[in-house]
């Protein structure tokens, strides 16, 4: 950004992160996350309709190590842009804006959103009989 | 004194002409896809490790076929929407701005378009 040669006042960099801001820009990284992992959606589906080769191949590269990795912070990624939206949508009512409130509400998202992720992934391995 | 005119008031449209739009569909796709993406993620957990032949079956029974086709709608909407507040926020320069707004806008579209395009294939085709 051009300013002219003029100094920039303090950013981001100067403050302590707080539970608050970190699970902010949490909930826009786990968006753009979530935004390229629909090409993910979007190639399962159309492999499905394409056929048995292509269904084999995208199943081969979400099974491998790395897949599961990435399908991994996906679902983590999905699980808590849910809770925290959840969380976003009653302070769009104009609720839960009182500090303890928005810890409490914070550390609730954190703990739901992990504990949804592990459910989903140890229900998914016990259904492959894998577990 | 404002100079705003009654009819502008009345209008609430604002300088962007097109008032809290933007900002009630993001809400409105949220409050929808709390329930489609709770439902499609334990349909896909259900399906894990699953050969194709299942998971045509699923995609082509008409409830997980309407709710998919509803998912993938509101998905792309409220993805575009939710892209284009992270690139007006951080993109400063104006031609890459635009450029980075039309491409996710584009994109999107087709994405939306190729997955239910692929769910009616499988619910009507086979």
């Amino acid at each position: 950004m051009d300013t002219g040669g003029r100094p920039l006042s303090p950013h981001l960099q100067v403050y302590k992160p707080q539970l608050t801001s970190v699970l902010s820009i949490l909930h826009r990284i786990s968006g753009i996350a979530l935004a390229v992992g629909t090409v993910l959606l979007v190639w399962w589906l159309v492999a499905a309709s394409t056929g048995v080769d292509a269904f084999n191949t995208v199943q081969r590269v979400i099974g491998s190590w790395i897949g599961r990795l990435c399908l991994l912070g996906w679902s983590f990624a999905l699980f808590y842009h849910l809770c925290n939206g959840i969380r976003h949508l009653f302070w769009d009512m104009g609720q839960g804006f009182e500090l303890e409130t928005a810890y409490k509400f914070g550390w609730g998202v954190v703990v739901v959103s992990i504990a949804l992720t592990l459910i989903a992934w140890i229900w998914g391995y016990s259904i492959m009989g894998t577990l | 004194m404002s100079l705003r005119t009654d009819l502008g008031k009345v209008r609430g449209l604002g300088s962007a002409k097109e008032g809290v739009n933007h900002w009630w569909w993001q809400r409105v796709t949220a409050v929808a896809l709390v329930p489609l993406v709770l439902w499609f993620v334990a349909s896909v957990v259900g399906l894990a490790g699953s050969e194709i032949g299942a998971v045509r079956a699923w995609v082509a029974w008409p409830v997980s076929a309407v709710l998919l086709l509803l998912l993938i709608g509101v998905t792309f909407h409220h993805m575009q929407l939710g892209m284009q507040v992270v690139i007006e926020d951080y993109v400063h320069t104006n031609w890459l701005k635009i450029a980075s707004i039309i491409f996710v806008k584009f994109a999107a579209v087709i994405l939306a378009l190729a997955s239910a395009f692929a769910v009616l294939k499988i619910a009507f085709v086979g």
